[in-house]
């Protein structure tokens, strides 16, 4: 059970006995007013997307959904395939599905795939991952003048904003429940 | 940044944020300064905090932290200091977004024989002063919006932006339940585009600590101003009736009780010296928004040098 204080970006909630996952979250109190809860809602099942303001008081179910671990294998058109770690069983799922996730996948990486009704309908990632830089700006040691992030794309194609002194080729830590630059790692 | 291996990047790179954000708060001081304002610090932690429905105060022991220092500074009006102001630390609990940390800095200041009127006046001053500090001149950019600081700046009053916005009284949203959910869905976002903006005249039950309106007592005079769709202050004229104070008081206890808040004990020593306190106006001002808006930053993490996530 939770509550609207509960909400934010990546929370599994039923609403209508569907599994919904809040995709934006915005914390929102007017003046002397209450506090209220602004989301964007997609159905799990549908992959619809509702708009949704909860109040204070407002409680949800979490969404009932089963979870297996399983392994990341590869990609084929919008086809990603996944191996349940316990029974080397291969499970598909759409690239819509995968919503943001997709960019994080990396060959042989472990995830919590869930389950609705003995179907695979999204991923929890680990909260970190670390992907590797494939391109940036360069970066001269010493140069004080850029002292802000710089766009870098990585592996997965996807684009972040990382720290100027990351080199192409390195290999960084991302947060996956924002998507950001989290640290770089030493190899 | 001569270090290549900064554990903490997301802090390093506020750095010129936190200059700025030190730069607007030194012009704040001064500005109060020379407009004959004397700068009072009153205490963080109190036994009685405002009942207010919707401000949660954290607990500190059996006392309370600040959510504003709006009674002691009040106390200082009834005790005959003319004109004050204080840049502090305040917590409410459990607001957390990207625009509420919750512990925040406000800045508050009072001035006797003065109306919510008098306070638009020097909310412009302040803000274009501070704009021209920091080397934005006559309009700053904030979300996308290019908004113009020169005088006047838009006033409008609740009614009218319900009417304008929503196409609804607010007074109809009030029996509906709903003046919160249209406040933050249709008004705001419109609020202060071209112009700041200050919304005013609020229907009586939203009074808090304002006064009626003479000419109208349905509303009170209260404002808020908004910049860029952002909600940066409010203000009353103070309301000084000790025995109204008392009632709505009791109606936010009320209120807080229903929602199975926590109570918290009457401030009386407020209401007893309120009774010599003169007319007056006060406006409690939420520096870290203010400075958001002046840097363009999106979220309020961007100009605090810690948030709670990240202790």
């Amino acid at each position: 059970m939770y509550t609207a204080s509960d909400l934010r970006k990546g929370l599994k909630v039923t609403i209508d006995n569907e599994p919904y996952i809040v995709t934006a979250f915005e914390f929102s109190k007017p003046g002397k007013g209450q506090a209220l809860y602004r989301t964007k809602l997609k159905n799990m099942i549908t992959g619809s997307t509702i708009d949704r303001t909860y109040r204070e008081g407002d409680a949800f179910e979490s969404a009932s959904l089963e979870e297996r671990v399983m392994q990341y294998l590869y990609k084929e058109g919008d086809h990603h395939y996944f191996m349940d770690n316990q029974t080397y069983e291969q499970t598909i799922i759409n690239e819509d599905a995968l919503g943001e996730a997709k960019y994080f996948l990396i060959d042989n990486l472990n995830v919590k795939v869930l389950m609705f009704r003995e179907k695979a309908i999204g991923v929890e990632l680990p909260n970190f991952v670390n992907l590797r830089v494939i391109k940036t700006e360069m970066w001269v040691k010493g140069d004080t003048s850029k002292a802000d992030y710089k766009p870098a794309t990585i592996e997965t194609g996807y684009e972040l904003r990382i720290p100027p002194f990351v080199q192409e080729g390195e290999l960084i830590t991302i947060d996956t429940r924002n998507g950001e630059y989290s640290t770089r790692v030493k190899e | 940044m001569t270090n290549s291996l900064i554990k903490n990047w997301p802090l390093a790179r506020r750095k010129n944020a936190l200059e700025q954000r030190a730069k607007i708060i030194r012009k704040i001081r001064q500005f109060f300064s020379e407009r004959g304002f004397l700068e009072v610090e009153t205490p963080h932690r109190i036994p009685a905090p405002a009942p207010e429905s919707h401000v949660d105060a954290v607990l500190s022991g059996k006392w309370f932290l600040h959510a504003s220092p709006e009674l002691c500074m009040k106390r200082m009006l009834a005790a005959g200091y003319e004109k004050i102001f204080q840049i502090c630390r305040c917590w409410r609990e459990g607001e957390r977004g990207s625009q509420h940390v919750p512990e925040f800095t406000l800045l508050e200041w009072y001035r006797v024989e003065s109306d919510y009127l008098t306070l638009m006046d020097e909310c412009e001053a302040l803000i274009q002063c501070l704009a021209v500090e920091i080397g934005s001149g006559e309009s700053v950019t904030y979300r996308g919006y290019n908004v113009f600081l020169a005088s006047p700046w838009e006033r409008i009053s609740v009614e009218e932006a319900f009417h304008r916005y929503a196409k609804i009284s607010a007074k109809e949203t009030l029996r509906q339940d709903l003046f919160d959910e249209v406040m933050v869905q249709d008004i705001e976002p419109r609020l202060g585009i071209k112009k700041p903006a200050f919304i005013y005249d609020y229907p009586s039950e939203r009074r808090s600590l304002a006064r009626l309106k003479k000419e109208d007592p349905a509303v009170a005079e209260r404002f808020e101003l908004y910049l860029g769709g952002l909600e940066i202050a409010n203000a009353f004229s103070e309301l000084i009736d000790a025995k109204e104070q008392r009632e709505v008081f009791q109606l936010e206890m009320e209120t807080r009780r229903s929602l199975g808040k926590n109570i918290y004990p009457v401030p009386e020593r407020f209401l007893d010296e309120m009774e010599e306190m003169p007319p007056s106006a006060g406006i409690a001002l939420g520096v870290d928004r203010l400075v958001m808006v002046l840097l363009n930053a999106k979220t309020i993490d961007e100009v605090v040098a810690f948030t709670p996530e990240e202790l």
